[in-house]
């Protein structure tokens, strides 16, 4: 199936969720809200011409210019997206889909943004969202185990978010 | 060794035992298994019969540090392994002797800069006696750092090196220490002074024109 097809498909089952689609990308998308993400993915993994039955890998990715003269020119507001990649064994056809997410929750710096969790369609999820959460700062509400996978448990900050600052000091080991 | 000389029948040794006690140990290091990262390889290479430790008595990798004299820390230690290293560290018997093996353990190595959770240096978990170089050394770099080892326990006047069994952690603190007169506890004041400090020096250092 091409992605053409796919976002037919997903047209016709929840059309009114998407919020819009970009099937000319290199890896064809849609977008959809949070509170809609479960819905979405319940017609994806249990949709009988779409069967996606692999959650191949989540990612999360921080948008922000830090350098104020490229700014204007950066082409984005600054924002957060989880992007959602899953194929089918059956079909053998991929597709992706991505979540729109404030950096805070509601600007509150400090306030992770939430996404409700997709643990209970794929399992493979846990561990992927435990992994955003830990490096990215996502919260996936409704997770059944949600803590730091790779960093330690009384680690602060989220690494890979680009206002992310150093420790100069971990446990009295000098951190640069 | 002079006066003992030709006194004895054939086939008889002498030496002391600071030398015999200093011989054995060299000639059995006992390394512990202790694999970090890609190092981890060119340390089973060492092992393996090409390279071949064990002509040098230090192919014995135990699993476990009570029965182990040298630690080949082999690759990245992060801020999550480095209480581990310590602790393993702990656990080992008295004269005991750590290899920094490759660029991450010397020194932060590619992560210094942005590796948010990389130690830099292990020599800031537990102290080092000999430092490898490379990313990764080569196998014989790693065997020249066994020897300068052995010759560390050949120099040895004591049975044991007399450490505590609890050193704090860090021995060192690797922040820059500044003279009293340029230091301030406000950053920006001990900043101001160190800036005036330079531009003074500086002044001092240009020629006057004849």
């Amino acid at each position: 199936m091409t992605a053409t097809e796919i976002i037919a498909v997903l047209d016709t089952a929840c059309g009114s969720r998407i919020k819009s689609k970009h099937p000319d990308a290199i890896d064809p998308y849609i977008v959809v809200e949070p509170a809609d993400l479960v819905a979405v993915c319940t017609v994806l993994r249990d949709h009988g011409k779409l069967q996606f039955d692999i959650l191949n890998c989540i990612s999360g990715v921080d948008y922000l210019e830090l350098d104020p003269k490229k700014v204007a020119k950066a082409g984005f507001e600054p924002h957060l997206e989880v992007v959602y990649h899953f194929s089918s064994f059956t079909f053998q056809h991929r597709f992706a889909l991505k979540v729109m997410l404030p950096r805070w929750k509601g600007d509150k710096a400090g306030d992770l943004p939430e996404v409700p969790t997709i643990s209970a369609l794929w399992p493979a999820a846990n561990w992927h969202e435990r992994e955003v959460f830990d490096l990215t700062g996502v919260h996936f509400s409704g997770h059944p185990d949600l803590h730091r996978i790779l960093l330690a448990d009384d680690w602060v900050g989220h690494p890979l978010r680009k206002d992310y600052e150093f420790p100069l000091e971990y446990h009295g080991i000098r951190g640069r | 060794m002079g006066w003992v000389e030709g006194r004895f029948e054939e086939n008889f040794l002498v030496t002391t035992v600071e030398q015999g006690i200093s011989w054995a140990r060299e000639s059995s290091m006992w390394p512990m298994t202790f694999g970090l990262a890609c190092c981890a390889i060119e340390m089973m290479a060492v092992g393996g019969p090409r390279y071949d430790m064990d002509r040098f008595g230090a192919g014995a990798f135990r699993a476990t540090p009570r029965q182990a004299d040298l630690m080949i820390v082999a690759g990245t230690v992060n801020y999550k392994m480095a209480s581990r290293v310590r602790r393993l560290y702990n656990q080992m018997p008295d004269p005991k002797f750590v290899i920094a093996m490759g660029a991450c353990t010397c020194g932060g190595g590619p992560y210094y800069k942005y590796g948010y959770n990389v130690v830099k240096g292990v020599d800031l978990v537990v102290p080092v006696d000999v430092y490898v170089p490379g990313c990764p050394p080569r196998p014989e770099a790693l065997l020249e750092g066994l020897f300068r080892i052995q010759e560390k326990v050949r120099g040895m006047r004591y049975l044991t090196k007399g450490q505590a069994v609890e050193i704090p952690i860090p021995s060192r603190t690797g922040y820059v220490q500044l003279p009293p007169e340029l230091d301030d506890a406000d950053p920006v004041k001990a900043l101001e002074k160190q800036i005036a400090f330079a531009k003074m020096n500086k002044e001092k250092a240009t020629p006057t024109k004849a």
